[in-house]
């Protein structure tokens, strides 16, 4: 199912230049900004809360995601040297299996560990805090490479696309919008967290609407990934 | 069999020779260094909304354009209700609060036009056609700079412009709002200089567009968010310098700080600068940041080679 020549050429592809050096930024200033406020409110529950899920959970996680993904596909579809990729006699499946493995692997190292690593920080003493952030950063992060990399296949402007979806759909309306939560990984990792540290971050939510969903999206993400990849046509810039 | 490199040098002769095919030269008037820069900058002002370029370009910038109008259209339509019901005599949401609020478009507008105007030209080799013609380098950076600026600029402020016309037709007070929208356009003009001097200088050192797309997200609406946590995390233990200074180092906030502290502005974050000395402070940090932004870009356009 998996291709180890094709994951070691996707670390090697992320870790190419620009990339490797911004997904190394984002957790540094997540653990940055932790140490901050840990230094200024102490053990505050309010002050953690809004750290790790208005900054970590929808902002740094959700970038994680984005950067690792498009590492993966999109510069190979855009100089064209996905078509030497495809004509191997490999199964599109596994293609698409093997880049995801290695974006998730980022997603775990780059964005599931240091949410862990915060929640340690900013609340020392309950531990099910940081390991309710870790673990649904872990899952919605899955989501969002499945996510990501479908757009990336269907789209050259598969960046912009997701920023704006992220920072409009997940960020600007999801806060206002209270019926987004039914359409919303950052909101259905919210809920896994509110059962795994007893905190309110969504209301009205079941969790095994938000785990089933989760799985969903992370499913349906691979699978037409794989099958926009079958027929796939490669097309000129602008 | 030598070489054709050095057959001709072997017998001492010139390398090349142009021949004269009997083709009608060109005798018009040939433009200098000025027009040409100006129809650059028209150009590259253009092509920030893709007027002049493919039909799916112009899809995004015109689709955030009209996301940025949509709210201020709504926001004259509920002022004008209000206005006789509520006795309303200034805007519902102010001019410097209005680009705080829909900073997630503005970004990503800066984001995807950053790149397309300057990583492009990197990444496919372009700028050697450009620095051909009788224009310096610096020239060339400068004027990308500005059309950038200046399509950011287009897009901040065209709300605002939206809002004052409002404002005037549903009859508010005349001195007053002029004096608050000319500090809007003041602001708008300020935060189109940071934003689009911060991208530029992302996406020159970023050939690939669609990273460098993610990287200008990145700066700015990641330190954004971090500021705002801070702000609001310093606002509530009381620690109010702490959320002041931080308070510069995201685009928007700082704007929005030196608005309040010039023009004494509404505010747009809960820890805006205090006194004369944070104040003084902030325009010192807008200035050092518009300075660094270009004289980053220069240097890095200075080993770029034709």
């Amino acid at each position: 199912m998996l291709s180890p020549t094709i994951v070691r050429l996707g670390v090697r592809s992320i870790f190419g230049r620009w990339r490797g050096v911004l997904l190394i930024v984002l957790p540094v200033v997540l653990l940055a900004i932790s140490l901050l406020v840990r230094g200024l409110v102490g053990d505050d529950l309010d002050a953690a809360e809004g750290t790790l899920y208005g900054l970590g959970l929808v902002v740094i996680l959700p970038l994680v995601a984005l950067l690792a993904t498009s590492g993966l596909l999109a510069p190979e579809i855009d100089d064209g040297s996905i078509s030497y990729l495809l004509a191997k006699p490999l199964s599109r499946h596994t293609i698409v299996a093997s880049k995801l493995v290695v974006a998730i692997v980022c997603v775990f190292v780059f964005g599931a560990l240091p949410m862990f690593v915060a929640g340690l920080v900013l609340r020392s003493d309950s531990p099910s805090f940081a390991v309710g952030f870790g673990l649904a950063s872990l899952l919605a992060g899955a989501a969002y490479c499945a996510v990501f990399a479908w757009l990336s296949v269907l789209t050259r402007h598969a960046v912009v696309i997701g920023l704006i979806y992220l920072l409009v759909w997940e960020g600007l309306l999801g806060g206002l919008l209270d019926g987004i939560r039914w359409l919303s990984i950052t909101r259905w990792a919210a809920e896994l967290i509110d059962q795994i540290a007893s905190l309110e971050l969504v209301d009205d939510l079941p969790l095994v609407y938000a785990l089933l969903a989760l799985a969903v999206t992370f499913g349906a993400g691979v699978w037409m990934t794989g099958r926009a990849l079958r027929a796939f046509n490669l097309t000129g810039d602008e | 069999m030598s070489s054709p490199s050095d057959a001709p040098e072997s017998r001492g002769r010139p390398a090349g020779v142009i021949h004269d095919l009997g083709y009608r030269p060109y005798t018009g008037p040939r433009l200098g260094g000025g027009p040409v820069a100006r129809s650059f900058f028209l150009t590259g002002l253009r092509n920030a909304y893709g007027l002049g370029r493919s039909g799916r370009s112009k899809v995004l910038p015109m689709i955030l354009l009209a996301m940025m109008l949509l709210p201020a259209l709504i926001l004259v339509g509920v002022l004008v209700q209000a206005r006789d019901l509520l006795q309303y005599d200034e805007q519902l949401v102010a001019y410097s609060r209005y680009p705080v609020v829909t900073q997630a478009l503005i970004s990503v507008f800066v984001a995807a036009q950053a790149p397309a105007l300057l990583s492009r030209d990197l990444r496919f080799r372009t700028i050697t056609l450009y620095l051909a013609r009788p224009m310096p380098r610096t020239v060339y950076v400068l004027i990308r700079l500005a059309s950038l600026a200046v399509a950011t600029f287009i897009l901040i402020a065209a709300p605002l412009a939206l809002m004052y016309a409002g404002g005037l037709l549903a009859d508010l007070p005349v001195g007053s709002e002029t004096k608050d929208f000319l500090g809007g356009l003041f602001g708008a003009a300020l935060l189109a200089l940071l934003l689009s001097g911060l991208a530029a200088l992302v996406a020159a050192l970023t050939v690939r567009r669609g990273l460098a797309v993610a990287a200008v997200i990145v700066v700015l609406g990641v330190t954004y968010t971090a500021v705002s946590t801070i702000q609001g995390i310093a606002f509530s233990t009381d620690s109010e310098k702490v959320g002041q200074v931080a308070g510069v180092f995201s685009p928007y906030t700082l704007v929005n700080g030196v608005q309040v502290f010039l023009f004494d502005a509404p505010n747009a974050t809960v820890l805006p600068p205090e006194g004369t000395g944070m104040g003084l402070f902030y325009v010192a940090v807008a200035l050092v940041m518009a300075a660094g932004s270009v004289g980053a870009l220069l240097a890095r356009y200075r080993n770029v080679s034709p």
